[in-house]
C-alpha cells in the first residue's frame, strides 16, 4: 500500500490524524496533512483506508499494492 | 407538518419533535420518499432539502455551490441569514467561498490541529475539575447548563482566543439572540452590533498589547498582511467565540441526558473508559445538533441527484437527516456507543467542515469521562418530560438540565 495526499485540497479539518495518528501529522504551519509513513505497514494499512475514507476533502489516495506499471487509485469506499 | 402528495410540490422543513433525541418525523419521510424535495422558505422563495446521506454529502463536498450567505435564504427565518453588510462578513469565513476562504482557513488551521488540541487536554481536566467541585459544594441538585455544560468550553474558548472570560455576559447573552429563532430582525441587528463593537474594542486593545492567543498571535504574525484589518480579526474573534461556546455546551448537556436515558449505554461506558472516544462519535452523530442543517447556494444550473437545481436556488442539506439514514447506518436510531467508526456529518463535510472539531472532541471527552466518574450516581432530578428542550435554537440541545447524584 502507498499513501498520497493533495495538500492543495487540503484544509486541516484533522481527520486522519486523530484516526491513524501513526501514519499523519497536520502542518504547524497551515495545519495541513503531513505523511509520516508512505507504505505502512499491514497492521495500520485498515486506519489509513479509514482516514481516506473519513478525509472532508477527499485529499488521501490509497494506492493498492500492485506493479509500479500499473498503479491505479483504489476505492474509496 | 404536511406531507406531500405529488411529486415537486414544495414541502416547509419539518420543526416538530416527538422525542427529545430524534430529529421530527417528517424527515424520515422525506428521505425515503422524496430525498431530494422542494422546499419552500419563510421568505417565499422556494429551493431543495436534502435528507440522503449520500446527497448531502455530495453537495458539501460540490463547488459548484456557494456558502455565501449574502445570497442564500433562510430555512426558518423570513429574513436573510446575514445582511450585505460588508463589516459584519468581514473574516466570517462560515460565509466565503474559495479562494477566500482557502486563506483564512489555512491561516486559523494550525491553531486548532489535532496535536495542540491534546495539549489542552490537561487545562480542560484542570477546568472541568474545578466546575465538578463546585457542583459538589453547592448541591445535589444542579442546573447541568450553567453548572458545567455552558462554562467549560466558553472558558476554554476565551482563553484559545484571547477574549475575557469575566465578559461572558455580554458575549453570551449577544450569540444566545442571534440564535434564537424567535428574535426579530432588529433584536438580531442589535445584538450583533454590540458583539461586534465589543470584538472591535478587544482587537484594537490587542494591537496596543498582543499576547500570545490566538487573536494576539495573528495581530504578531500577520503584521506584514495588510489583508488582517481590524475588522477582518473581529470578524473571526466573533465566529470562532459563538461556534466555540454555543455548539460544544449544548453537546454537553443534550449529551449528558441522552446517556442517562440510556442507561446501558452508560453503563457501558463506565464499564471501559475506552469506549469514550467512539462514545463522542456517536453522541455526535445521534444528536446532530446542528438541527436546520446548513445551507448552500447554486452558482450555476446544476444536475444534482436526478434533479435540475437553478442558479441562485437555496438547498438545505439536513445534517440531522443524513446522520439518521439506514442506508448509512445499521439501526440509525439507536445509540450504539460501541457502533464503529461512522462518517457522520456532525461537523458537516467538505471545506468548510468543523473548524474546532478537535477542540470539541477533547471537550467532551474529558468531561462526559469526568463526569461520570466524580458522580457515579448522577440522575435527573426532573421527570423526562419536563426537560425544557431547544426547539427554539438554532442550535438544538436543553435549556435547563436539573441533575442530582
Amino acid at each position: 500500500m502507498r499513501i498520497q495526499v493533495d495538500r492543495d485540497r487540503c484544509r486541516g479539518a484533522g481527520q486522519c490524524a486523530l484516526t491513524a495518528p501513526a501514519l499523519f501529522d497536520q502542518s504547524d504551519d497551515d495545519g495541513t496533512v503531513v505523511v509520516l509513513d508512505e507504505q505502512p505497514p499491514t497492521e495500520l494499512q485498515e486506519q489509513a483506508r479509514r482516514a481516506a475514507a473519513l478525509c472532508p476533502n477527499a485529499v488521501i489516495r490509497i494506492l493498492a499494492n500492485v506493479p509500479r506499471l500499473c498503479q491505479r487509485p483504489a476505492t474509496f469506499s | 407538518m404536511s406531507m406531500p402528495s405529488a411529486s415537486f410540490s414544495p414541502v416547509s422543513l419539518p420543526m416538530r419533535r416527538s422525542s427529545p433525541f430524534d430529529p421530527p418525523a417528517g424527515y424520515r419521510f422525506l428521505r425515503e420518499e422524496e430525498p431530494v424535495s422542494r422546499l419552500a422558505f419563510p421568505d417565499g422563495k422556494v429551493g431543495w432539502l436534502l435528507t440522503r446521506h449520500q446527497d448531502v454529502r455530495a453537495l458539501l463536498a460540490d463547488d459548484r455551490f456557494s456558502s455565501d450567505r449574502r445570497r442564500v435564504s433562510s430555512p426558518v427565518r423570513r429574513f436573510p441569514i446575514r445582511p450585505d453588510t460588508p463589516a459584519v462578513r468581514a473574516g466570517s469565513l462560515i460565509g466565503m467561498d474559495p479562494p477566500e476562504h482557502t486563506r483564512y482557513r489555512r491561516m486559523l488551521t494550525r491553531y486548532f490541529t489535532v496535536r495542540r488540541m491534546r495539549e489542552l487536554a490537561p487545562r480542560i481536566e484542570q477546568v472541568v475539575s474545578e466546575h465538578l467541585d463546585a457542583m459538589e459544594r453547592s448541591g445535589p441538585p444542579a442546573d447541568l447548563v450553567p453548572a458545567f455544560a455552558r462554562p467549560i468550553p466558553s472558558l476554554v474558548i476565551c482563553e484559545l482566543l484571547g477574549v475575557p472570560y469575566r465578559d461572558k455576559a455580554t458575549f453570551q447573552r449577544c450569540t444566545s439572540t442571534m440564535l434564537r429563532l424567535g428574535a426579530s430582525e432588529d433584536e438580531i441587528s442589535a445584538a450583533r452590533d454590540e458583539l461586534w463593537q465589543y470584538m472591535l474594542d478587544l482587537v484594537a486593545a490587542k494591537r496596543q498589547h498582543p499576547d500570545d492567543a490566538l487573536l494576539g498571535s495573528l495581530i504578531q504574525t500577520g503584521s506584514q498582511d495588510a489583508d488582517l484589518t481590524d475588522e477582518r480579526l473581529a470578524g473571526i474573534g466573533q465566529l470562532l467565540l459563538a461556534a466555540g461556546h454555543e455548539t460544544t455546551a449544548n453537546m454537553l448537556s443534550l449529551g449528558t441526558y441522552a446517556l442517562l436515558r440510556h442507561p446501558d449505554q452508560l453503563c457501558a461506558l463506565r464499564a471501559d473508559g475506552d469506549l469514550v472516544d467512539g462514545a463522542v462519535e456517536e453522541l455526535l452523530r445521534y444528536l446532530t445538533i446542528v438541527q436546520f442543517g446548513t445551507v448552500r447556494v447554486a452558482r450555476e444550473d446544476i444536475e444534482f441527484a436526478g434533479r435540475r437545481i437553478r442558479a441562485g436556488e437555496t438547498v438545505v442539506a439536513s445534517l440531522a437527516a443524513a446522520d439518521r439514514d439506514p442506508l448509512q447506518f445499521a439501526e440509525p436510531d439507536d445509540l450504539d456507543l460501541a457502533r464503529p467508526a461512522s462518517q457522520h456529518v456532525a461537523f458537516g463535510h467538505g471545506i468548510h467542515q468543523c473548524l474546532g472539531q478537535q477542540l470539541a472532541r477533547v471537550e467532551m471527552k474529558v468531561a462526559y469521562s469526568a463526569l461520570f466518574r466524580r458522580f457515579p450516581r448522577l440522575r435527573l432530578a426532573v421527570r423526562p418530560g419536563e426537560v425544557p428542550m431547544r426547539d427554539d435554537m438554532f442550535i438544538y440541545g436543553v435549556h435547563r438540565l436539573p441533575v442530582a447524584w
